[in-house]
């Protein structure tokens, strides 16, 4: 059980001598406090599981320092770190039974019998695989071995951390939800801090109290799933986060004028100012589907043709073709009983919603109260 | 009702003939010696089981099969586990891995009559490196006349000419293992004997089924090595099977005597290699 802290830290597989474009892992600063349950997620190949390395032990980061509970553990295995850590896909010791590969890191540390008994009934019980316990490992289902794969992990009740690699790919839907709730319940009854891998965010926001969303090797944005997606601070957190994304259309000054999409756009003062004060960057504006309401052609500032709308059950997915210069679709999520309208419509950008970013990242706009 | 075609049979044909002249008529000229006793071409006595009755009754036989038992349970007990261990220390990966697996493969490379000759003369204590360092380190050796030096010379040159096979095959068998099987060891902290014992030896078991059974059956058939180095000698010391078989047949020209001798010899090979096999695969059906 601890704390968790990066500090200055980051990655190159080359080492140091790698050009500086090489980073697996940016430099950055993070802390993942005890006894949370944190979620790392990212599209592939964005640094996730080298983080995860890294943490554990498996890998040493090529710069910085990863402290547990303020004590530098650079140098130390992951035995030493205590820490456990469940893969993506199973490993399980082929030639033993489930109760000795659930049994392993306890003998391993020298436990007392009745402890490692106790402890791996209790494990397999939560896990509900009790009935397998005498079989040999090597003639389990897939999801039967992940289920022990991660057993192993969750034997230890002394381990600073548990990290998850995508830990569920292997296991079908249905079972997979199950075993969500499953970790979930154990996080709560064992008071461990818990990271998970996914790239999946509906894995990402059920599990987690707090999700890091990772980005071309950095952090982009640490944060409850509801302020992920209320505010992200970063594009990528915007269309990333969502189902669909966030729609971003592109603003540009030309003298006191702005426009969005190409065509003049009446954004207040304090969004002109805030545009005006990011001179050189690249700016643009971005809003949740969820947020975009379908109005009045004749006096929206913006108008477009529907060019495409998909009815997902409970509420329907409008796209929307611009009448701008620039021809965006921006894409408005709308409830079963709307009708949508055919041909030309007029849409409405709260700006309560709207969120302005400069070379990808939030810009804060002040609020006025006109 | 069911359809028979049977013109499959045509397509089995040639592999039958290859096999019939390839195995099966020799195999059964044998048998057919084994059963005779012939003086010429057509002066021939059909004499029942009496070679086989005869051949197990002979000391000499039975000698000889004894020294091979021997023989093939140390080159085992030696290769296949130095075998194991030259695999696990090898690299990895790098510039290590090509030059290994060269160096390795070297000793497979030489016939077997060179083998016999490289250490004819490496041994001599008068020319050969390791017998002239030997006897000048105090040690008495001469392979030549004594019994022990010459049994352990022979042992040191199969070790020498084929510890390489076990380590390559054994070694393919660990390139095979993911890392990520290591790596959950470690998060486990398995010691290193753990990791050896639950995660390298299953999956080396394959492969050391064929590096035991390759092994046994070419120890045990073992002919030329010995007979270049040592003749059979001093005495008999080492004259193992195939080289008794031979003096009967080619020495002796006891036709008769030799293909029962054979076709036992035959026997043996096939039951061990089977209870090998049996005892090795077993025990995964199990559970």
């Amino acid at each position: 059980m601890a704390e968790i802290r990066l500090e200055q830290l980051a990655h190159r597989y080359g080492g140091r001598a790698a050009p500086a474009t090489d980073y697996a892992l940016r430099p950055m600063a993070h802390v993942w406090e005890q006894g949370g349950a944190y979620a790392l997620l990212g599209p592939s190949g964005c640094g996730k599981s080298t983080l995860l390395n890294i943490i554990s032990g498996l890998l040493a980061p090529s710069e910085g320092r990863v402290l547990f509970d303020g004590r530098p553990v650079n140098d130390l295995t992951p035995q030493q770190r205590n820490i456990a850590q469940v893969f993506q896909f199973p490993v399980v010791y082929d030639t033993m039974t489930v109760y000795d590969n659930l049994a392993f890191p306890l003998r391993n540390q020298g436990q007392p019998r009745d402890t490692i008994d106790a402890r791996v009934r209790e494990v397999a019980k939560a896990l509900e695989i009790e009935g397998v316990l005498q079989r040999r490992a090597r003639h389990l289902s897939a999801d039967e071995k992940q289920k022990v794969s991660m057993g192993r992990g969750l034997v230890r009740d002394d381990v600073a951390a548990i990290l998850f690699d995508e830990p569920l790919t292997v296991i079908d839907p249905q079972l997979k939800w199950r075993l969500r709730r499953k970790l979930k319940e154990i996080h709560r009854r064992f008071d461990v801090t818990m990271i998970y891998v996914t790239h999946d965010q509906l894995e990402a926001s059920t599990f987690a109290d707090k999700i890091a969303v990772m980005y071309d090797g950095q952090i982009v944005q640490f944060g409850t799933p509801r302020e992920l997606f209320e505010n992200p601070r970063h594009t990528f957190v915007g269309y990333f986060i969502g189902s669909p994304g966030m729609n971003l259309l592109d603003v540009s000054r030309d003298g006191d004028i702005v426009t969005l999409a190409g065509a003049p756009y009446p954004f207040p003062r304090a969004w002109r100012e805030a545009f005006a004060g990011q001179a050189g960057r690249r700016l643009q504006v971005g809003i949740r589907p969820e947020f975009v309401s379908l109005v009045n052609a004749e006096t929206a500032p913006l108008t477009g043709t529907v060019a495409q709308v998909q009815d997902q059950g409970t509420f329907r997915i409008v796209d929307i073709r611009l009448s701008t210069p620039a021809e965006s679709v921006i894409k408005a999520r709308v409830a079963e009983e709307v009708t949508v309208p055919e041909g030309r419509v007029g849409i409405d950008l709260p700006l309560t919603w709207l969120r302005a970013y400069a070379d990808d990242q939030l810009v804060e706009v002040a609020h006025e109260d006109s | 009702m069911k359809i028979r075609d049977n013109r499959a049979w045509w397509l089995v044909l040639p592999v039958f003939v290859l096999v019939a002249f390839s195995a099966i008529i020799p195999m059964m000229t044998v048998v057919n010696y084994s059963v005779q006793d012939i003086f010429d071409p057509s002066t021939r006595y059909f004499v029942g089981t009496e070679w086989y009755r005869e051949i197990l009754a002979d000391p000499r036989l039975r000698d000889s099969l004894l020294r091979q038992f021997l023989y093939s349970a140390c080159v085992l007990a030696i290769e296949v586990p130095l075998g194991i261990v030259v695999a696990l220390s090898m690299p990895r990966r790098g510039l290590g891995v090509p030059v290994s697996l060269i160096l390795l493969a070297l000793p497979l490379l030489v016939p077997w009559n060179v083998v016999g000759t490289i250490w004819q003369i490496i041994g001599r204590e008068d020319i050969g490196l390791y017998g002239w360092l030997i006897n000048h380190a105090g040690i008495d050796y001469n392979y030549a006349s004594n019994p022990r030096d010459a049994w352990i010379t022979v042992l040191v040159m199969d070790v020498w000419h084929w510890t390489s096979l076990v380590a390559l095959l054994c070694y393919s068998g660990l390139r095979s293992i993911p890392d990520v099987y290591y790596q959950a060891a470690r998060i486990d902290r398995a010691s290193n004997w753990a990791v050896f014992r639950y995660i390298q030896l299953p999956k080396l078991k394959n492969v050391l089924l064929i590096a035991v059974m390759l092994r046994f059956m070419d120890s045990f058939m073992i002919y030329t090595e010995p007979f270049v180095l040592t003749g059979g000698g001093p005495g008999t010391a080492t004259t193992f099977l195939s080289q008794t078989l031979t003096q009967m047949a080619l020495g002796q020209f006891d036709l008769g005597r030799a293909a029962a001798f054979s076709l036992i010899y035959f026997l043996i090979i096939l039951l061990v290699t089977w209870v090998f096999y049996t005892a090795m695969t077993h025990r995964d059906d199990m559970r």
